[in-house]
């Protein structure tokens, strides 16, 4: 996703787009829930086996604050620059839904004596070459409800089952001010903010439903639209767009935007209206009387400070100081920190950045983007990237088969060994064998001999069809001497 | 020589270790009691006879074997269907939780087990603690030994009754507004809501968190002290009890009170007050001033307001904390597999009882939009001004007495039709939950056969202090030796 | 007159009771007279004054993060009223 360049062309400027959202981060480096032992790596596990008293809500249970959960919480505040109350509050949100156990969540809030984890705060994108900041209006914790599966869709199921397995997961939901004006923004945006969180360690965004996103949208004068069930960062552009485009037909067919909630099938790819009776919010916000206060010292503060890892803008300047790599090239690299790892460890093994850097910039992310993938789903490895590129230099296979070799490493999942033995991009590097195909192509185009008899420049043309011919494994600098040669041999001739 | 099952835990407890009884027998003995006077009591919702045999049969093998002898070691306990016991049904005394079998044990569970208690069952209760009769139970009304026309209070109705009819040694109650001291005053116990804090709620099925512990129901002071000993200290399971340091509270019951000051506020002996219960608290106010101990009528005023603040905070949380109950996960479920889920929703919440229902609805409008400031948060700032107010109070006095109840126990039926009029009942008990402060109620005379509570209100963590008062007044008196008359 | 039917009624739906007619009006006399009395706490002045939200004053309250056993199998769905394989069964959402 990292060198995503779509436009947003069919999107004027005309109208003013408000873009909210509010993400919901699972911080999933948490080995346990935000207020029960249970363990965290519930994915891909058998539904609700992973629960307890505490957090299937059963009756005279409560809740016992992760500490480290807090410290997660704190850091990433301090990464996104909110200002850190001195004490804050878990609050009680009322409402009703199957899969909360309690029929409220414990979170956090803002109003009515409430103080979050984390207010303000921004956070600052790249956009067409220019810095943009998004403001935040709060960051908070809470626990995440269960897991709600439908036969069939929301809409048409008889029945709603249930997993609770991912009840009492810790989520930070992190709230923007309306600052956004494209989809195009808002992933940037997302993606800026992955890899902030991914560099402090506290969650990884690459786990199915890990980042989840509700999104508040509206085209001046209109409605504000909420969309909910946005469960990836590849989504969240797909949505908007839907929304933006519907909400805009509408303006244009002289439709007022009704005032809702949408929610996004992803499968569909359109947003539908959810209209029940719930939406008389009426969450009887009120402070949990089951926990107490959390009061954060400057001391706390400091001490989660120094240790706060490396942060993405400061791995761009880094990686432009000490590689010597383009600055932009280098936000693309940063935008992700798996990408920025898999960059730092070709280093490791490879010591030339700027090579590493090209290729990546250049063949692996279009590659990627191809396959909507992202470079710790794909098998490649960063021993594999950088054997592939030394086999550039000791000739073993050209540039040109290189690009072949590595599109085959990441949709076949093979070393890049095996692909240049199984299909013959070993470099041809003997004269004899190469001569031959010299032999041939200047029988092929006389005319182009004649040119290049005259003038050195046509040697590029013949050199260009004997790398045609043998499929891009002659050794390009032994083929040019060849031709050269030859041409040589006939100019002496003619003369 | 009395009945095994009439004697108290601290009696039989060095009996017990003396090998002068069994646990076996002594689960017999009171099982034959229970037999007797069950039917006309109906204290208990689940009785455990077999359970609690087998578990006095290993305990008699344990002591025979081993050194252990834990505090309550072979006593028998009775629990209130509110606190959760491990694959021991526990129903809250409502339809809602009428097949409900906790996987877990509450954390006083753990701690009575581990020093040998052994449970006989679930006694009845007002319908998730709300009430001060127990006649809103779904199951039964439990009636009070000493007259079985009258209430045993609530909302701890049957652990109380349970002891007052010696059906079971020891009782656990919870007073979320009263509801051990109450029915500790209508059936001649003794019982105490310790400070906020102090008890693990751990298991405690909430009705409304921040005003509410567990705490004893016993026959008399030292037996509190007792099993005190066993519940306070803090649990890694509940972020609200407090690092109290280890108290032996039996320890210090024989220490001197002379010279302690008592404030006596005059909204405790206001209007309602009965005449007889007037009359016994000034009779207990005049023994202790023989001990050395001297009083005065102070005013705390906003005693006054203390009943409606608790009742705003009580049910503000109660409809949050009763949101849970959807028959999902738990619970009643109607039998139709049809239907959006706001809709079986509300239908499996008709399991609850009408006062319960109306708690839920009360506390949600005080929750709600436009309404919050109103209530629940004004009712949080007279809380800080009532607290403020007795704190005042204690740095004159070391103890604030009044009457546990304005009235003798009611009539069945009597308060059952005019929730307001049972509401106004609670004036004496509720301002010790607003303010979190520990308070004890004992046994200080009878009117036409029917117990007085004397209620004695301590600075926060004084327990100790309470229970050595209580102690010396039980010491003079024998108003807690009474049994009530109801043969067997 | 703190409340109206159409208030209760409102109320209800909030609190997901179902009520009847009968308990409408009933409620709404009922609550109408329980309100005037929680309303008496208007006569405090409460200017100035801290709400006190907890019943205890500590904080920091926290355990570290520690993996504990979860239920056990056979205990999860013993008290599940409707249950289908590995899932517990909820009403439909719409
Ligand atoms: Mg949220
Ligand atoms: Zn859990």
């Amino acid at each position: 996703m990292g060198t995503a360049v779509e436009k947003d062309n069919m999107f004027s400027d005309s109208d003013e787009v408000l873009i909210g959202l509010e993400i919901h981060v699972q911080l999933t480096k948490l080995k346990t829930k935000l207020f029960c032992g249970c363990a965290t790596d519930y994915r891909g596990k058998e539904p609700n086996t992973y629960v307890c008293p505490i957090c299937l809500g059963l009756p005279g249970t409560l809740p016992v604050v992760n500490k480290k959960a807090i410290d997660f919480a704190i850091m990433v505040g301090l990464a996104l620059e909110c200002e850190i109350p001195l004490k804050t509050f878990f609050y009680r949100k009322n409402y009703y839904y199957p899969d909360m156990p309690k029929n409220y969540q414990i979170s956090q809030y803002n109003k009515a004596g409430g103080v979050p984890i984390g207010l303000g705060g921004h956070v600052t994108i790249e956009i067409n070459k220019q810095k943009k900041t998004i403001n935040l209006t709060r960051i908070q914790l809470e626990e995440d409800p269960g897991r709600l599966t439908y036969l069939g869709s929301i809409t048409s199921s008889d029945y709603t089952l249930v997993d609770y397995n991912r009840a009492g997961i810790t989520l930070l939901e992190i709230v923007t001010e309306p600052d956004l004006r494209s989809p195009r923004e808002a992933r940037l945006f997302l993606q800026k903010l992955r890899s902030i969180i991914e560099h402090l360690g506290v969650a990884d965004g690459s786990l199915e439903g890990s980042m989840r996103c509700d999104a508040n949208i509206s085209i001046r004068g209109g409605n504000r639209v909420e969309v909910k069930n946005i469960s990836s960062f590849k989504a969240v552009q797909k949505a908007l767009q839907f929304e933006l485009i519907r909400q805009r037909r509408q303006k244009a067919d002289g439709v007022k935007t009704v005032m809702e909630t949408r929610h996004w099938d992803d499968e569909k790819g359109i947003t539908i209206s959810l209209r029940t009776k719930e939406e008389e919010h009426d969450y009887r916000y009120f402070p949990e009387p089951d926990l107490v206060p959390i009061e954060i010292t400057p001391d706390w503060i400091e001490k989660i400070r120094s240790q706060m890892p490396e942060l993405p803008d400061a791995r761009r300047e880094r990686f432009i100081r000490d590689y010597q790599i383009p600055p932009y090239d280098a936000g693309v690299l940063t935008s992700s920190k798996a990408l920025a790892d898999f960059f730092e460890n070709c280093i490791k093994l490879y010591n030339h950045p700027k090579i590493i850097s090209n290729w990546i910039m250049s063949d692996l992310l279009r590659h990627l983007n191809d396959l909507n993938i992202e470079i710790n789903e794909s098998t490649v490895t960063p021993e594999q990237f950088v054997n592939m590129l030394k086999y550039i230099d000791t000739g073993t296979i050209s540039r040109r088969s290189a690009k072949k070799v590595l599109w085959d490493m990441i949709r076949e999942g093979k070393p890049p060994e095996q692909i240049i033995q199984e299909d013959g991009h070993q470099r041809i590097g003997d004269e004899n064998v190469i001569r031959q195909f010299v032999d041939e192509i200047f029988k092929e185009y006389p005319q182009a001999v004649q040119d290049a008899i005259k003038d050195d420049k046509a040697i590029n043309f013949l050199s260009g069809q004997v790398m045609r011919k043998t499929r891009g494994t002659a050794d390009p600098k032994i083929t040019y001497q060849l031709i050269k040669e030859k041409i040589d041999l006939l100019r002496k001739k003619a003369n | 020589m009395a009945s095994f099952y009439e004697l108290t835990a601290y009696e039989l407890h060095s009996m017990l270790q003396n090998g002068d009884i069994t646990a076996e027998e002594l689960i017999y003995s009171l099982f034959d009691r229970i037999q007797k006077t069950e039917t006309k009591i109906k204290a208990y919702i689940t009785l455990l006879k077999e359970n609690a045999i087998n578990q006095a049969r290993l305990l008699d093998k344990k002591l025979r074997n081993s050194n252990f002898f834990g505090i309550l070691a072979g006593i028998p306990i009775a629990i209130k269907d509110n606190i959760c016991t491990k694959n021991i049904r526990t129903t809250c005394s409502s339809k809602m939780l009428d097949n409900y079998v906790p996987p877990y044990n509450a954390t006083v569970i753990e701690r009575i087990l581990a020093e040998g208690g052994i449970i006989i069952g679930k006694t009845n209760m007002d319908e998730f603690a709300m009430g001060t009769t127990t006649e809103s139970s779904y199951y039964q009304i439990t009636h009070n030994p000493w007259s079985l026309e009258h209430v045993p209070g609530g909302s701890s109705g049957g652990s109380a009754a349970a002891v007052a009819a010696d059906e079971t040694i020891l009782a656990l109650g919870s007073d979320t507004g009263g509801s051990i001291r109450c029915p500790a005053s209508f059936c001649n116990m003794t019982g105490i809501k310790v400070s906020y804090g102090s008890i693990s709620r751990y298991g405690l099925i909430s009705y409304a968190c921040s005003l509410e512990q567990i705490g004893p129901l016993t026959k008399d002071v030292r037996d509190c002290a007792l099993l005190l000993n066993v519940l306070v200290g803090r649990d890694p399971y509940d972020s609200t009890t407090l690092n109290r340091p280890k108290i032996d509270f039996l320890a210090t019951l024989d220490e001197d009170i002379k010279g302690l000051r008592i404030g006596i506020p005059k909204e405790f002996m206001g209007t309602g007050t009965a005449e007889a219960v007037s009359k016994a608290v000034w009779n207990a106010v005049h023994l202790l001033e023989s001990f050395g101990v001297t009083y005065d009528e102070i005013s705390i005023p906003l005693i006054d307001y203390a009943v409606p603040c608790y009742y705003i905070i009580a049910m503000s949380e109660a409809s949050s904390n009763l949101a849970r109950y959807d028959g999902i996960r738990y619970g009643y479920r109607v039998e139709k597999d049809e239907g959006e889920w706001n809709e079986i929703f509300a239908e499996d919440r008709l399991a609850f009882g009408p006062e319960v229902r109306r708690r839920i609805m009360l506390g949600t409008y005080a929750l709600s939009a436009g309404y919050y400031d109103m209530y629940y948060l004004k009712a949080l700032k007279v809380r800080t001004l009532l607290r403020n107010q007795f704190e005042a109070q204690f740095k004159s006095y070391d103890i604030i007495l009044g009457p546990t109840m304005p009235t003798t126990p009611f009539k069945i039926g009597e308060m059952i039709s005019d929730p307001l009029a049972m509401y106004r009942t609670d004036i004496d008990t509720v301002a010790a939950n607003v303010t979190g402060l520990p308070a004890i109620s004992i046994p200080c005379g009878f009117s036409d056969g029917l117990p007085i509570g004397l209620q004695l209100i301590g600075n926060s963590l004084q327990e100790e202090l309470l229970l050595r008062v209580a102690y010396k007044f039980q010491q003079e008196t024998d108003y807690h030796k009474k049994k009530p008359p109801i043969g067997g | 007159m703190h409340i109206t039917k159409d208030q209760v009624e409102h109320i209800a739906w909030l609190a997901r009771i179902k009520l009847t007619e009968e308990e409408k009006e009933n409620y709404t006399k009922l609550f109408n007279d329980i309100l005037d009395y929680f309303r008496k706490i208007d006569e405090v002045d409460t200017s100035n004054i801290d709400y006190t939200f907890h019943g205890v004053d500590i904080k920091n309250v926290f355990r570290d993060d520690t993996i504990r056993p979860s239920l056990p199998k056979e205990d999860i769905f013993k008290n599940v009223p409707k249950r289908k394989d590995n899932f517990v069964k909820a009403p439909r959402m719409v």
